[in-house]
This record gives C-alpha cells, sequence and structure tokens, in this order.
C-alpha cells in the first residue's frame, strides 16, 4: 500500500467529529438496514445454519426424520457409552499435542532463521517451507504413504504424526515469522552488545516476545490436526484410527443421530477453544499498544 | 491459511556481525531440524510418487521401474478427462461463488459496520471454521437431503421439493460453505487498507456509486481478490470431503479418483501418482498466473 504521511486521520466514525463531512452523515458511512446489510446478515444465517441444525437435530428423539418429535437426551447417552469414539479421541488427542509440540521448536527454530540469516539457497529453503500450504492435502497423503511403503516403514499412530508435523510445522513458522517482523530488534541487539551469547540472547530476549505467536500458531496447527482426516487416514496403521477417520466411518452412509450429539460436543469445545484464542491474541495486542 | 509472502526485513540482519564460525552455527542449528524434516517427508515423497507415476500397471511387489508415460495418458482417456473437467469446473464455481457473496460481506464489515464492532464481526464470521471440517460437511447432508431441513422449509411456503444431494449442486453448495470464510478474510483485509479519501475524492467529483465502485475500489482490493480466489481455487480442487459426502456416484473428482487408487477397492499406486503429479501441476500453474498477473495488476495502480 501507499505510505501515507503522519497526518493525523480524519474521524469518519464519529458523526459528531468536527473532521465528518456533512454529506456524508447521512449517506453511505452510516449504518443503517440497507440491502447490504440484509445480505450480510442472510450470510451470517447461511455460516450458522448447518452448526443449529446439527445441535437441534442432537436432542431430536426421531433419529431419521427431519421433523421435530420431542427432546431427548438418548443421543448423548448413546454415544457416552460408545468405547470407540473415545478411543478415537484418544488416539486423535496424542496424534495432535505430539505433533504440535514437536512442530512448536521445529517451526519457531526455522522462522527465526529465515528472519536472521542471509545463506545461499535461503529462497528455495523458504519456498519449501510453504509447499505444505500450498500441495493439496491429498497429494501429500499419498506421496508419505508412497514413500513410507517404499522405505519400508510400518505405519501406525506414530506415521500420522510425522505426517502432521509437515504442515503442522509450516502454520507455526508463518505465524511465529509474522509476529518476527513487527518486532524490535534493538532489544536483542542491546542483549548481544552487552555481552549475551547468541543462545542467551534468544531465549532470554527473543523467545518471551515470540511467546504470543507461537501459542497462536500452536492453537492453530492444534485445530487443523485434529480436524485433518485425509492425511490420518492414508498415514495410519492398524487400529490408529483417530475421531475424523472414526466420524468418516459412521456418516458415509448417511446421517446418524449420535453424530450429531458428538458435533453438539465438537462445537462448544472448538467455541471454547476459539474464544481462548482470541482472548490470547486480544491480550497481547492491548499489551503491544 | 494465508498465502502471502512473508514479510522480508530490509534492514540488515544483526547476527550478520558474527563471527563466521557462530554463523554458520546458528543457521544450521535453526534451520537444519525442520529443514531435513520436510526434505524427508515432503520433497522426497513427491520424487518418488513422480518416479512411481512413470510406472504403468504396477503390482504390490514390483520393482520400481520407471518405463512410460501410461499413467498420464490414461489420465487423458474421455471417463478421466470427464472428472478433471469436472474438478475444475466445481472449483471455478466454487471459487466464483465465494467472491460473488464473500466480496459483499467483507465489503459490509471493513467499511460500512461502525467501527468498534468490526473486528467481532468478522471473527463471528470466520468463527465455524473452528469447528470440524467433517462435520459441517456431514451438516449439509441433514440439511439437503429429500427428507431434510431445506425441503420441510420448501414444504412449508408450498415450493415444490428440491432434489440436489448426491449431485454437483450440492458439491458446489457444501464447498462454497466451506471455503466462504477464508474468501471473506482475506477480501477483509485488502478492503481494510482501501485509501478512503478516494472514495470521498470520486463521490465529491461527482461518479456515481457504481462507477466509484467499478473505478476505485476494485482496483484497490485487486490484489485481495487475486489471492482470496487463489486460496478458494486451490483448496477446492483438491478437496475430497465436499465431493465425497454430497456429491455421490455423480460428481467424482480428482481427490476422489487419487483416494481410490489407493484406499479403494482397485488400487492402482501408479495411476494415482501420476494424477497425483497433475493435481500439483495445476495447483503450480494457479500460483504461478497469480505471481504473473497479480503482482502486475499490483503495480498498474
Amino acid at each position: 500500500m501507499t505510505e501515507t504521511a503522519p497526518t493525523p486521520q480524519p474521524d469518519l466514525d464519529h458523526p459528531d467529529s468536527p473532521d465528518f463531512p456533512l454529506d456524508m452523515a447521512h449517506s453511505s458511512f452510516k449504518p443503517r438496514l440497507s440491502w447490504q446489510s440484509v445480505f450480510v446478515g442472510l450470510m451470517f444465517v447461511f455460516m450458522y445454519l448447518p452448526i443449529l441444525v446439527l445441535v437441534v437435530y442432537s436432542f431430536n428423539e426421531s433419529a431419521y426424520s427431519a421433523t421435530w418429535e420431542g427432546f431427548t437426551w438418548q443421543w448423548y447417552e448413546y454415544l457416552l457409552s460408545d468405547a470407540r469414539i473415545f478411543a478415537a479421541l484418544r488416539n486423535s488427542l496424542t496424534v495432535a499435542i505430539s505433533a504440535v509440540a514437536i512442530s512448536a521448536v521445529l517451526g519457531t527454530l526455522m522462522a527465526v532463521g529465515l528472519a536472521r540469516y542471509r545463506f545461499p539457497g535461503r529462497q528455495l529453503y523458504l519456498g519449501i517451507s510453504y509447499l505444505p500450504l500450498i500441495i493439496p492435502d491429498i497429494a501429500i497423503a499419498v506421496a508419505t504413504l508412497v514413500f513410507l511403503a517404499a522405505v519400508g516403514f510400518s505405519l501406525s499412530l506414530w506415521t500420522i504424526v510425522a505426517a502432521h508435523i509437515v504442515f503442522c510445522l509450516a502454520y507455526i513458522a508463518i505465524v511465529v515469522s509474522t509476529r518476527l517482523a513487527d518486532l524490535d530488534r534493538n532489544l536483542e541487539e542491546a542483549a548481544l552488545d552487552l555481552g549475551a551469547t547468541p543462545v542467551q540472547a534468544f531465549f532470554q530476549v527473543l523467545l518471551p516476545q515470540l511467546m504470543p505467536g507461537i501459542v497462536s500458531g500452536c492453537l492453530l496447527a492444534f485445530v487443523l490436526s485434529m480436524d485433518d482426516f485425509l492425511i490420518a487416514s492414508f498415514t495410519a496403521g492398524a487400529g490408529a484410527t483417530t475421531l475424523p477417520m472414526e466420524i468418516f466411518s459412521r456418516i458415509r452412509t448417511g446421517v446418524k443421530p449420535d453424530v450429531n450429539a458428538l458435533s453438539a460436543i465438537l462445537i462448544s469445545f472448538s467455541g471454547i477453544l476459539a474464544f481462548v484464542a482470541e482472548f490470547v491474541r486480544y491480550r497481547s495486542e492491548a499489551k503491544r499498544r | 491459511m494465508s498465502v502471502s509472502p512473508p514479510p522480508s526485513p530490509t534492514s540488515q540482519s544483526p547476527n550478520s556481525e558474527l563471527p563466521w564460525g557462530t554463523r554458520w552455527l546458528g543457521v544450521t542449528g535453526l534451520l537444519a531440524p525442520a529443514g531435513l524434516w520436510l526434505l524427508l517427508l515432503l520433497v522426497l515423497p513427491t520424487l518418488v510418487i513422480f518416479q512411481l507415476s512413470l510406472v504403468p500397471n504396477i503390482r504390490p511387489g514390483d520393482v520400481v521401474i520407471p518405463s512410460g508415460i501410461e499413467n498420464y495418458l490414461r489420465a487423458l482417456e474421455p471417463a478421466n478427462l470427464g472428472v478433471v473437467l469436472r474438478s475444475l469446473k466445481l472449483a471455478i464455481g466454487t471459487t466464483l461463488l465465494c467472491l460473488g457473496l464473500g466480496f459483499p460481506v467483507a465489503y459490509w464489515i471493513a467499511l460500512l459496520a461502525p467501527q468498534r464492532w468490526r473486528n467481532l464481526l468478522l471473527l463471528g464470521f470466520v468463527l465455524p471454521l473452528w469447528t470440524s471440517s467433517l462435520l459441517r460437511t456431514y451438516a449439509w447432508i441433514a440439511i439437503l437431503r429429500p427428507t431434510g431441513v431445506l425441503n420441510s422449509l420448501l414444504g412449508i411456503v408450498g415450493i415444490p421439493a428440491l432434489d440436489i444431494l448426491n449431485r454437483p449442486a450440492a458439491v458446489l453448495v457444501g464447498m462454497s460453505y466451506s471455503f466462504l470464510p477464508y474468501m471473506v478474510l482475506i477480501l477483509y483485509s485488502s478492503l481494510e487498507k482501501l485509501d478512503r479519501q478516494l472514495l470521498e475524492a470520486s463521490a465529491d467529483l461527482g461518479a456515481t456509486p457504481l462507477q466509484t465502485f467499478w473505478k476505485i475500489t476494485v482496483p484497490q482490493a485487486l490484489p485481495g481478490i487475486a489471492a482470496g480466489s487463489l486460496l478458494v481455487f486451490i483448496t477446492s480442487l483438491g478437496d475430497f470431503i465436499d465431493p465425497e459426502l454430497l456429491g455421490g456416484a455423480s460428481s467424482m473428482t480428482v481427490a476422489r479418483l487419487i483416494y481410490n487408487q489407493f484406499l479403494g477397492q482397485t488400487p492402482n499406486w501408479g495411476f494415482g501418482s501420476a494424477l497425483s503429479m497433475v493435481l500439483i501441476f495445476a495447483v503450480s500453474v494457479a500460483i504461478a498466473l497469480l505471481l504473473k498477473y497479480g503482482d502486475s495488476s499490483a503495480t498498474q495502480r
């Protein structure tokens, strides 16, 4: 974008400010019930309708009909007595937590290395670090399966972890590098000038500043790992069924009321997670101002 | 999620004054672990499937000897070419739908909504992304199936029932729903930076709102439009879940075809690898086009 001189911006958002142009107070900048806002309202309904449908149907007495037949908890009871769902959930959490923990280290180191050093082959390295975000999941899944088969590595839960680290570290590195870009470098230089070793400067000066970026990168990677169906189903060994794989095997044959109950539970959890993530981001941004 | 290039530091790196040995140690220590991982589990595997894609009629246990491009020619057979074309059509349709639906939303949130509500509105719009993509698509089965929510609602109003589940139209709905938040996020970040003084100047100089929109707003938002469209295009081109769950037998796509070559009833790893290479190639072409024309349209301003 174009660089603008640091003149005070006219305050267009408060109709009572002297900067506010008179004719605009009654036209485009004032929020009002226009066709645009109605359209946006409809789009919000579009985004939330499927979620609402899942939650409402999870309490519907009738298993397969679309009409409301009365309130019930039975699908939740049904679900909570289902050992396979819990085994799958445990597998998913094992994969996501392991993959995110390893990726947090690898991704942060990578982001710092790419931001702080110029070296031959840097552009190539940078390009490869973006590949996991660009190449479709199905192609990554296929490539990983074929490679593991070619080197004779037997599939298990840990091969899913290895495959998830590939995209988790790429996402964490992106989030950390945007944070790195607007850090105050003088602090690190001051530490080095004052006799800190590069390792001390990294752990005591840089890392604390990067923490909010690392945390939000990890949350993003965690959600993506918990959500991944394709890569997991290609790299899973026998018995290593993750939650999305379990859900997929149930819903490909149609609507299942206990999956509705599961959806409602997962939606509540991800709602809480999203809230925590936004709260962390909000706090760190408020602190920086 | 974003495909924007990382910000490159303009100032000299503080570490460039370090002695050569320490510098080298730093580069290796920071970049070798992730680099090795990506090399081992991304670059090498991609080379391996490229090699495998050149082996026609492979059977499990065969020695892999690249011997021809039959697998790629097979992708050009009418039935398979139809699948490739359908995938492209669905991806383009999804991109246009997301752009058409997402632009007004991003525009309204960025420019028309009260300022203090903007972040909250944007957050609210993309919040469904936090829930399982599998379950969000599954919800559309409950909505679109013949006895589902949509037809119950239509029945109340007196409109005859629609039968779109297990047809390409349902895939289009599901994919647009899945990827609309990404489009809105990217368009918003581009529209938010819009120079409002240009809009005022245009209105002051007598342009109609429509003229202002096409001559001022759209050109300024063009990099965002291009990036958002690219992201939605490549994600929907490789999407498996929506076509598989909503499309039925009538909407076989490249991603589903690849899946069947590995986890289906009659596996053919060589053909599946060739299709994967075609998919990677298609995505690369889309990105190259964006870099070539996206940049020139951005600098013309």
